[in-house]
């Protein structure tokens, strides 16, 4: 890596002003637009507008994680999809037991249970009765699944693809158990149907749009975390686990321990983001945690920017976005365009978005430098 | 002469069957005197109509001993419009003289399934005749269907001496589909008013089922060993390729399942071309053909893909990593577009079937042939990377790249070179695989994970830690698919991966010197 990429990863660029400028308008301008004007004004943002965009944010979350550990860290997750699945699900639960006897078939079990003929609820499930359980069961049960896995990778220093290779593995096998039946997770129809979350029910426009400001605030509290990460000590540990590991343990640190963290924050990170996705989608299926998944996760850090938080955010609300409106429209398309993201970012613009933006930035500054200077001759 | 007749007869019984309803005997006397006297064949016929049960039994037996295949038209015509009881009593008739006539096909696979039938159809008329096919039997396997069926209808038999000596044949045959029926022998020896012979016969019975269980056991352990070695094959096939990149530019290739698809597609396109353009007799052939063209159009996509994205990205594996992961959504869906999902290839009639190797063990030659083909490919790269120049280079890039550019090797002329061979093995790959499975455009995903787990596992630098690596992933999976299933099995191999990588943390065969750790 050159000294240049160095400096400008460890000066989070944008300041305080953009990050202030950014939180107004998705927390206050947005679901202003969406309740004050009437509803045949352009200036009016439809309700499924603001709960896609609630969608994008809560993956933003888990782009802001995976930027720590590939950004920064330089180890490729091709796993994070499974994190994210963990949360979702851990949430997803909690709604199924919470739908009770509105069920299709009446019963106390979710429909899928009462359709397997299991008779009994698997005591896994059995915490997720309580609201709070789920939320901490959502960060928690990524965070713990993390630590072993990472424990067991990075103490035998497995590294750069061997460690990408074992995560898709991961992925692979997470994505094959849930969807089995005999997990009790739903099987490949995965877990929907929810009706409600603590007394609100999710059909209700109100109530997604304070999921959605939840998200808003989730997200702005997991950038600033990453932030206070990426500004300590700690952080330039990190970066130099990235650019040199063998010189970071010369230097007397231990790097495992540095990945085993990040690996755990990225873990949490994503888990919240799938605790978020489930309620505003209301589908939570084994087709959102396997390899494809995963590796789209890493796409949007990479259009978004590397190292760089602001581009995970930016990276991550723009290919969704992307996503959303062509997979409409040609759907024959999008894998195309998918694979020539990943071939084209990686190839010219491996700083993204924000690399571009930063260039631009720099071309009219030089610009009106060379004019100012011209100006004085 | 002898046809027309029995039509006759047959319309003629028919006729009766209308008018005289069950009053058969009628038409046969209302013959005109001067026609000849009638074969007993021919009553038997006249007779299988009766309402009379054991007239009809009589003659079903007269039919059996002495009528053949060339009575089938008139017996369909009977069954035509007879009443159900007839039809059901003619059905097993028919069959069995269609399959006594078929105990002298020309055919291995019709002799074999008439004998299978007979056995299974229970008539202990059929007996003589297998015991007689058998005795003139040229192929070993048929010859041994025939005794099978006939020991299982001796099974049945009235006479517990033949019972029991029919038990003791199953055991020395080691016959499965023996094993139900000589189950209720040994309960019925077993019950409180069992007579002295069959308890003969029930303990005939016990012991041949206990050798047959046996042979059971190892057949089946031989059976799951050669899935095992066939898995194993596969992987290699796919992980040779991928492993000679790997070891020489540090680069994974995402996009190798694509490739292989590519190869299966080459396989395909050439199939369809022969079939199109040359005439029949050719066809057969295409397999072989299809095999260099999997080949070169799997290297050229291989050469073109180092061309226009591998090369920018040297040193750095990840991006690499994500690149050809691009290449590879991008082939997929192009597949998809193009060809549709509905694709198959034919194999080829000499590959086809299989050999039995022993009672209860068939090896179709589809995976006989993969398994060869890896050891072909193994061969053939050992030969290339250790006897070639062109080997010498590559080996020696792989060592140190600076040191061999400064000897003058063109590195990256090796490297196009190595990234397009390891592509061309995909498409072999491919080619080998569409005699295992349809030609998709999901057909490289359905392995890759795997294939990446082998070139983890085995490490870099050496042949032997592919090879390794895949026997052990490929025969494990096998191995514990019986007990866990395929789905936890996976999973157990991963964790199985983990562990070891804890032990062997680049692999079976990693890479020493100052290199190792750039």
């Amino acid at each position: 890596m050159t000294a240049s990429k160095e400096s400008e990863s460890l000066a989070p660029g944008g300041g305080g002003l953009a990050f202030w400028v950014v939180g107004f308008i998705l927390l206050v301008a947005m679901p202003l637009l969406n309740v004050l004007p009437p509803e045949d004004s352009w200036l009016h943002l439809s309700d499924f507008s603001l709960n896609r965009f609630g969608k994008f944010l809560a993956f933003a979350i888990l782009a802001l994680g995976l930027d720590l550990i590939w950004g920064y860290t330089g180890i490729l997750s091709l796993g994070q999809g499974v994190f994210f699945g963990l949360g979702a699900y851990c949430m997803g639960m909690h709604m199924m037991l919470t739908i009770g006897k509105e069920s299709v078939y009446g019963s106390d079990l979710p429909d899928f249970m009462v359709w397997n003929q299991v008779k009994e609820l698997p005591f896994f499930w059995k915490p997720f009765y309580s609201f709070p359980a789920a939320v901490i069961g959502a960060m928690l049960v990524p965070m713990l699944f993390a630590l072993v896995f990472g424990f067991f990778a990075f103490r035998s220093r497995i590294k750069g693809v061997y460690f990408a290779i074992i995560t898709q593995a991961l992925a692979l096998a997470a994505w094959l158990v849930f969807n089995r039946n005999d997990t009790n997770l739903g099987g490949t129809n995965g877990l929907t149907d929810f009706k409600q979350l603590i007394g609100y029910r999710l059909s209700d426009p109100g109530t997604q749009r304070v999921l959605y400001i939840v998200t808003v605030l989730c997200l702005g509290g997991a950038y600033l975390l990453c932030r206070w990460i990426i500004r300590s000590r700690a952080g330039r540990v990190l970066v130099a686990v990235r650019d040199s590991e063998q010189r970071v343990t010369f230097s007397g640190y231990t790097p495992a321990n540095y990945k085993l963290f990040v690996f755990v924050v990225a873990a949490a990170l994503a888990g919240l983001a799938g605790m978020l996705y489930a309620p505003q989608v209301g589908i939570i299926t084994p087709a959102q945690i396997g390899v494809l998944p995963s590796l789209e996760m890493v796409i949007w850090v990479a259009v978004g920017g590397r190292a760089s938080l602001a581009g995970a955010v930016l990276g991550a609300v723009s290919v969704n976005y992307g996503r959303s409106i062509l997979t409409n429209y040609f759907p024959e398309l999008w894998p195309f365009i998918l694979g020539g993201l990943f071939v084209v970012v990686v190839l010219l613009f491996p700083d993204g978005l924000i690399g571009i933006m930063r260039k631009m930035k720099e071309r009219m500054r030089t610009g009106k430098a060379a004019a100012a200077s011209e100006g004085k001759r | 002469m002898m046809l027309s007749l029995g039509r006759m007869v047959a319309a003629l019984s028919m006729v009766g069957l209308v008018m005289f309803c069950g009053q058969a005997w009628a038409v046969t006397a209302d013959r005109p005197a001067d026609a000849p006297p009638m074969s007993p064949v021919e009553l038997a016929l006249t007779q299988l109509t009766s309402e009379d049960e054991s007239v009809r039994d009589a003659a079903i037996r007269t039919l059996v001993e002495q009528g053949d295949v060339s009575l089938l038209p008139q017996l369909e015509a009977i069954r035509a419009n007879a009443d159900r009881s007839i039809r059901q009593a003619i059905k097993p008739l028919m069959d069995s003289l269609k399959n006594r006539a078929n105990l002298k096909s020309p055919s291995t696979d019709v002799r074999r399934s008439a004998a299978t039938d007979l056995g299974s159809a229970g008539r202990a008329w059929a007996i003589p005749w297998l015991e007689a096919a058998a005795a003139n039997e040229p192929n070993k396997w048929v010859r041994y269907t025939m005794e099978e069926s006939a020991a299982l209808l001796k099974l049945a038999s009235d006479d517990q001496t033949i019972k029991a000596a029919a038990a003791e044949k199953l055991g020395e045959l080691y016959s499965q589909n023996g094993v139900p029926a000589m189950k209720k022998l040994v309960a019925v020896g077993e019950s409180a008013e069992a007579t002295e012979p069959q308890k003969i016969v029930a303990k005939a019975a016990a012991d041949s089922i206990h050798r047959i269980e046996t042979w059971g056991a190892w057949s089946n352990a031989i059976e799951t060993f050669f899935r095992a070695m066939s898995l194993s094959s596969v992987l290699l096939i796919m992980s040779l390729g991928l492993a000679i990149v790997f070891g020489l530019m540090g680069v994974i290739n995402m996009a190798h399942g694509e490739l292989m698809m590519v190869g299966a597609y080459a396989t395909f396109v050439t199939q369809e071309i022969f079939k199109a353009y040359l005439p029949p007799s050719m066809f057969e052939s295409y397999f072989l053909t299809a095999m260099p063209v999997a080949f070169l159009t799997a290297a050229a996509f291989g050469l073109a893909l180092e061309a226009t994205v591998i090369r920018f990205l040297y040193g750095r594996p990840l991006e690499t990593m994500l690149a050809t992961w691009g290449v590879s959504l991008v082939l997929m869906q192009a597949a998809r577009v193009y060809f549709g999902d509905l694709t198959a290839v034919i194999a080829p009639t000499w590959l086809s079937g299989g050999a039995q190797v022993m009672v209860g063990v068939y090896l179709p030659f589809n995976r006989i042939f993969i398994i060869g083909l890896s050891i072909i490919c193994v061969l053939a790269i050992y030969l290339l990377l250790f006897r070639s120049s062109l080997g010498l280079r590559v080996r020696a890039v792989m060592q140190n790249r600076n040191m061999s550019s400064c000897l003058g090797i063109p590195t990256r002329k090796v490297d196009a070179y190595t990234f397009a061979f390891g592509s061309g093995l995909a498409g072999v790959a491919g080619w080998a695989l569409t005699l295992v499975g349809n030609v998709d455009p999901g057909l490289g995903q359905n392995y890759i994970v795997d294939a990446f787990m082998v070139v983890v596992t085995g490490g870099v630098g050496k042949l032997a830690g592919t090879i390794v690596a895949s026997l052990g992933i490929g025969g494990l999976n096998k191995l514990i698919e019986p007990s866990f299933g395929a789905v936890y099995g996976k999973v157990f191999i991963l964790v199985l991966v983990i562990l070891f990588l804890q032990w062997r943390p680049s692999g079976l065969f990693a890479m020493k010197g100052r290199n190792a750790d750039s």
